[in-house]
């Protein structure tokens, strides 16, 4: 996981593809709205820490597509929707 | 997003060359040339990963019978433009969005989730077996079509590159 630092909005994961301009353009929101959060390229990911990582979109997504957004283990934002994503961090 | 050892001239050669094919075959690229080519280096960079230009908005498992479907473009393209109004990545998109009159919205994931899925084989076959009728047992030619496009043709062999839209012959199932 890599951490980019911002406002604390509690514990927000995105998992992303290195490939995806969708998945670009939803690391560039957050980072546009000064949100900390932490993410993934899963297709950079090797073996078990790969397949951990699928396991885990899925739980959430089950469709296990990119990009995920996992909101505190609890709301999951699937896909670039900009508007859903600003009404959830939103200040 | 660059990628070591894919160069900007690759990219815009392979750029010009699906759009192209694009024009050709009757579809159209996204008309935000950046987004597009940020979508290219991805399939570059799969084609150098995988061996293959496998969706870079999807994450390939590296065997290409797993992933034929995801091949770009791929077997979800037209369905999604027809929906949506563009492919799973928006690579491909319809007309009105071209011209202005709908604008780009995510699209929902149109395959299969893993558990589901199965490999290109045993798909084919089901395939087969449902478009496959008794009456049909007497035609002097089976009949290919082209699981991209829907392009149909009564020959020994799917055609190498589907005339229509340039799928490769493997993206061919047995129709009739």
């Amino acid at each position: 996981m890599e951490h980019v630092d911002g406002k604390d909005k509690g514990n927000i994961v995105l998992y992303a593809l290195s490939t995806c301009g969708w998945c670009a353009k939803t690391k560039d929101l957050l980072r546009e709205m000064g949100i900390a959060f932490d993410y993934t390229f899963v297709d950079l990911l090797d073996g078990s820490e790969q397949d951990d990582a699928i396991s885990t979109v899925e739980k959430f997504n089950p469709s296990g597509s990119f990009p995920t957004l996992v909101i505190n283990n609890k709301k999951t934002i699937v896909g670039f929707r900009e508007q859903e994503i600003r009404e959830a961090l939103g200040p | 997003m660059t990628f070591t050892g894919i160069s900007e001239q690759e990219v815009d050669r392979a750029y010009d060359s699906l759009k192209n094919d694009a024009l050709d075959g009757g579809y159209r690229l996204n008309p935000d040339a950046e987004f597009v080519k940020n979508l290219i280096r991805g399939l570059l960079k799969n084609e150098q990963r995988y061996g293959y230009r496998a969706c870079p908005c999807r994450l390939a498992s590296g065997k290409m019978e797993v992933d034929l479907d995801i091949v770009c473009p791929c077997d979800y393209r037209d369905s999604d433009i027809e929906e949506y109004g563009a492919c799973y990545c928006a690579l491909y998109v319809s007309e009105a969005i071209t011209d202005g009159t709908r604008k780009v919205a995510p699209v929902p994931e149109r395959r299969p989730p893993r558990s589901q899925r199965g490999t290109m084989k045993e798909r084919a076959v089901q395939t087969v077996a449902v478009g496959g009728g008794t009456t049909f047992g007497s035609l002097p030619f089976p009949v290919w079509r082209c699981k991209v496009c829907g392009y149909l043709c009564a020959r020994d062999q799917p055609p190498g590159i589907c005339p229509v839209c340039k799928a490769k012959k493997d993206r061919f199932e047995r129709f009739l």
